[in-house]
């Protein structure tokens, strides 16, 4: 039978019960009131065996075994809808999702396409499988500089956390390029940490991997106390989770921003840079660990409206009720499992309404989504003229050669 | 059953491999180091065969950077036992001197039964397997991809080139080299591993000095000549679609 | 020591093996450089007409009925006395399930150096050279054989089969088996492969997945470009490990040898256990997202793309051609 981590003492359901309030408020468990709006909000809620509020019912009722001994809780993409609606305030998502696929990867319960992702993020920093010393391959040949910190010697006033995706992904690759491009026009004093830098761990830590998402954030924390920098800027609203909320508890604290709220800090600054016009229709996907998570959801919409010929059009889910691109919480390394189970990618339905928005162009913010919108157009119909590009992108093209 | 398990680490070969200055010898200064994957195999089947049948699994390995976390991951997966290997390894070691090494070990250990992987990528001098069980005086089979213990024996499933199987029955104390377990490695939470790392020691067995006679020496190592490779096609998906379709109308398979 | 290179006649279940061709056609090589004779040693029960096409100046055939199968343990006591009183230059085994099981025992048993992964050879001003291809393809290794018996493991790559057949029929002389004794490794019996839907090693036009393939279902994804093409799947070892794909379906080492008209290799890095399964495919075409992966060294021709990119595209573009 399955082991856990928890006591052998207590009855398994008796200690994951309670394992639940030791998360910020999680003793709202027990006002749960089986309304089933999470189960109901859940993109994939129709297809797991136990949706947040059936696993709270199980829990209740004793029967935490029959919840560990499927494997639909791998559909969950913590993406945040079920804690965003829960009336009861219950963090399922950073609580109960979190902890069930905890106590199943503990028992070995994991999907192998998962298990080549966290493989990889304890053997390279990144789930890629890349090579960590080429992390800041991507800024080869660039026109501009990107200091990598422990060659540039000297204090920065922001350090830039690129993140995995960003530095290893070939479409990825092309945001960092737009990203370096525009902090250099604004004469922004950055610098990277290149091969010191390691995976951010979030999506490791939400897909069920706490252990190997602290080891990978001390890799981190002791890289970022080596410099000395103001602020941290990344380009993944997964590493600005991770930094914001989660490190800080393991003793690593710097003030960090996401680079859309560092952009738009410089919106005056920026403006005049923006000569060359995007006559676009162009709407905006609010990634879930930037807008329902953290509550960022002005400052990309405030860069897109500073573009020149950009028409902003906003989908029917938008802000807090925005629809998961299918990449968190592990889902991310999970495309086969959930294929095989669901058959349609959320990635699709998110294409869908941006085409029915009359959209020419979906802007993102993170770089799960270039890659996984890109190709879902190809599969939607009438996406094919559709065009994918995150705001750095957007905002390197407007400012021309 | 008493099973020991070798394992060694091997050049990561998701880094680049690059040539020292004597031309002779990879250079060390970048070299990443993994577990040579067929080990973790061993280990797989080690553990596997412990869950049917009980039994104490070791894990033997010749000291190495990061080798401390291979042995501890071993340990979160099941394995009873670590022993490093102290010596000096660092130096150009090979297969023939570090059977030998293994095979002073393993003796005083009396195992039933010795797993260890099939090969490893840069076994310049043979696999460590068999050199393993002729300086134990044990029996060897090599391609294995399943284990069945029975009383004083085992059935080792062996592989032979297009499927074919043979079923070899070895008398035990044996040497296996495994090609695959029956199921693929499993994973093991990193709490896991940090728990063993707090939990499980670490033996040190030191080897004063090694044999190195048996291997070849080298010459020169080089890259294979890039002069034949293949021609890219450049574009994006749709131009390399249209390309390969040519391609294809030309070889007449379109 | 003698200058005679020794070859150990793979063969299984009445059929010599292709190395064993090969290994002959290394050892004509080595044997014109010290002047010697090229000896193969052939091991097994009622097996004399394996002898036939063996291009060797002489065979050693050892008969026992426990040399009708290979086992190790058997192969091993046969071959010792014989490597140590003939003392020749060199034997050569191939890099397979049967030779590398005895050839490390060989090694350490008569205190003979070994040299595996060797794919070519050649004799250069006196000297014997071996080149060896270490670290998955990635680096070759060259060095003299040791200026005393050597023991060599042969991969493929370096000689091709026909050069060490021959019509001729060479001399057998008949040597007796020591006696084998006490054996500690019997073949119960052989498992035949699931039989496959599909003979992948006649099959013209083959799709190779490899570890670049993340799911079970992207297999699905490759049928479909097969479909779509008029070929058949195929895989390297991790997706046969992975129970993705039958073992028939397996391509290399310990899966078959293919011998297509076009074999489009999806995701495969190219590792010398695979190569050595495609090396008679008349065109190889590669697409992988490392450009440097060992498998652009084989193809004529290559992409470094995203196969999920790539499919869709592909399969969509072969169905217009067809349609057309």
């Amino acid at each position: 039978m399955a082991k856990t981590a928890v006591s052998q003492s207590a009855s398994l359901n008796e200690a994951f019960y309670t394992s639940l309030f030791e998360v910020p408020d999680g003793e709202q468990v027990k006002k749960c009131l089986q309304c089933a709006s999470c189960s109901g909000v859940c993109p994939f809620g129709y297809l797991m065996d136990f949706p947040p509020g059936r696993m709270i019912g199980a829990l209740r009722a004793d029967m935490f075994d029959n919840v560990m001994d499927t494997d639909t809780v791998w559909m969950c993409m913590s993406c945040h809808a079920c804690a965003e609606v829960c009336p009861a305030q219950i963090p399922l998502t950073a609580g109960l999702m979190t902890r069930a696929k905890e106590e199943l990867l503990l028992a070995g319960n994991i999907p192998t396409e998962l298990q080549d992702a966290l493989e990889n993020s304890q053997r390279y920093g990144n789930p890629l499988g890349e090579s960590p010393r080429k992390r800041a391959a991507w800024t080869k040949g660039l026109d501009g500089d990107v200091p990598i910190l422990t060659k540039a010697k000297r204090p920065v006033d922001v350090l830039w956390f690129v993140g995995d995706y960003p530095s290893y992904h070939p479409r990825v690759q092309r945001v960092s390029q737009a990203l370096a491009k525009v902090l250099n026009a604004l004469g922004v004093d950055f610098g990277i940490l290149g091969p010191e830098e390691n995976s951010d761990g979030d999506s490791q830590r939400l897909a069920g991997e706490r252990g190997l998402f602290e080891m990978m954030a001390e890799k981190n924390g002791r890289a970022f106390h080596k410099y000395e920098f103001n602020e941290i800027v990344t380009t993944d609203p997964h590493a600005y989770n991770a930094l914001k909320n989660e490190y800080p508890a393991l003793g690593i604290s710097y003030p960090v921003r996401h680079y859309t709220q560092f952009l738009a800090e410089r919106l005056d600054q920026l403006k005049p840079l923006l000569k060359q016009e995007v006559e676009a229709r162009v709407t905006y996907h609010d990634p879930c660990y930037l807008g329902r998570t953290n509550d960022v959801y002005d400052e990309p919409r405030q860069l897109l409206k500073a573009i020149p010929g950009v028409e902003l059009a906003e989908m029917s889910h938008q802000r807090e009720n925005s629809l998961c691109c299918g990449g968190g919480g592990g889902g991310m390394w999970l495309d086969g499992f959930t294929w095989e189970r669901a058959e349609t990618r959320l990635s699709e339905w998110r294409v869908r309404e941006a085409v029915a928005a009359g959209a020419d162009i979906l802007a993102v913010a993170c770089p799960y989504e270039p890659p996984r919108f890109e190709d879902a157009a190809k599969m939607v119909q009438g996406a094919g003229r559709l065009v994918v590009k995150d705001i750095a992108e957007l905002l390197a093209d407007a400012m021309g050669d | 059953m008493n099973i020991v398990v070798p394992v060694k680490l091997v050049p990561d070969l998701v880094e680049e491999l690059e040539i020292d200055e004597s031309g002779a010898a990879l250079d060390t200064t970048w070299m990443r180091l993994m577990v040579n994957e067929f080990d973790d195999h061993a280990v797989e089947q080690a553990i596997l065969l412990k869950e049917r049948g009980g039994g104490q699994v070791t894990i033997l390995a010749p000291d190495a950077e990061d080798v401390d976390d291979v042995l501890f991951t071993a340990a979160a997966k099941g394995a009873d036992r670590l022993i490093k290997i102290t010596g000096p390894f660092e130096e150009q070691v090979n297969n023939h001197a570090l059977a030998r090494s293994l095979a002073a070990v393993v003796e005083e250990l009396q195992p039933d039964l010795v797993l260890t992987g099939v090969q490893a990528h840069n076994d310049l001098d043979g696999p460590v397997g068999p050199l393993l069980a002729e300086y134990l005086g044990m029996p060897y089979v090599g391609y294995v991809s399943g284990v069945t213990a029975s009383d004083g024996n085992v059935v080792a499933q062996k592989e032979y080139p297009g499927g074919l199987l043979a079923e070899m029955e070895v008398a035990l104390p044996a040497v296996l080299g495994i090609q695959a377990a029956e199921e693929p490695p499993r994973y093991v939470a990193f709490s896991r591993v940090r728990q063993a790392m707090k939990s499980a020691d670490i033996s040190e067995q030191a080897v004063a000095e090694l044999d190195l006679s048996g291997s070849p020496t080298v010459g020169r190592m080089f890259q294979p000549e890039a002069g034949e490779r293949a021609t890219m096609i450049e574009g994006d998906e749709d131009e390399v679609a249209t390309r390969l379709v040519e391609i294809f109308k030309d070889a007449g398979v379109l | 020591m003698n200058q005679d290179i020794y070859v150990v006649v793979e063969h299984l279940r009445g059929q010599a093996a292709d190395i064993s061709y090969v290994m002959l056609a290394a050892a004509r090589v080595l044997a014109q450089g010290t002047g010697g004779n090229v000896v193969a040693v052939l091991l097994g029960h009622d097996a004399q007409e394996l002898a036939d096409d063996l291009a060797a100046d002489q065979v050693l055939y050892v008969d026992d009925p426990a040399l009708a199968e290979f086992t190790s343990d058997a192969y091993e006591k046969a071959l010792a006395g014989l490597v140590e009183e003939n003392a020749p230059r060199a034997v050569l085994f191939g890099d397979t399930s049967i030779g590398a099981d005895v050839a490390g025992g060989l090694s350490a048993q008569l205190e003979l150096p070994l040299v595996s992964y060797c794919q070519s050879v050649r004799a250069d001003d006196g000297a014997l050279k071996f080149v060896s291809q270490i670290c998955g393809g990635k680096i070759m290794t060259e060095g003299d054989l040791p200026d005393t018996t050597t023991l060599v493991t042969m991969i493929p790559g370096g000689f091709k089969p026909e050069e060490g057949q021959s019509a001729q029929r060479p001399e057998v002389t008949p040597v007796t088996a020591p006696a084998l004794e006490d054996l500690r490794v019997t073949l119960k019996q052989y498992i035949e492969p699931e039989v496959g839907d599909v003979d992948i090693s006649t099959e013209p036009i083959l799709i190779a997945v490899g570890r670049g393939v993340q799911s079970e279902d992207d297999v699905e994804f490759a049928e479909e470009l097969a479909e779509a093409l008029g070929g058949a799947v195929c895989s390297s070892r991790p997706l046969v490990d992975q129970g993705w794909l039958p073992t028939a379906r397996m391509v290399g080492k310990s899966g078959k040898r293919v011998k297509p008209k076009l074999y489009l290799a999806m995701g495969i890095s190219g590792a010398p256990e695979h190569v050595e399964g495609i090396a008679d495919s008349e065109l190889i075409v590669a697409v992988n997202t490392d450009p440097d992966a060992p498998i652009f060294d084989l193809a004529q021709y290559g992409a470094d793309i995203d196969l999920y990119d790539l499919i869709p595209a592909l399969a969509e573009q072969i169905r217009q051609a067809k349609g057309s």
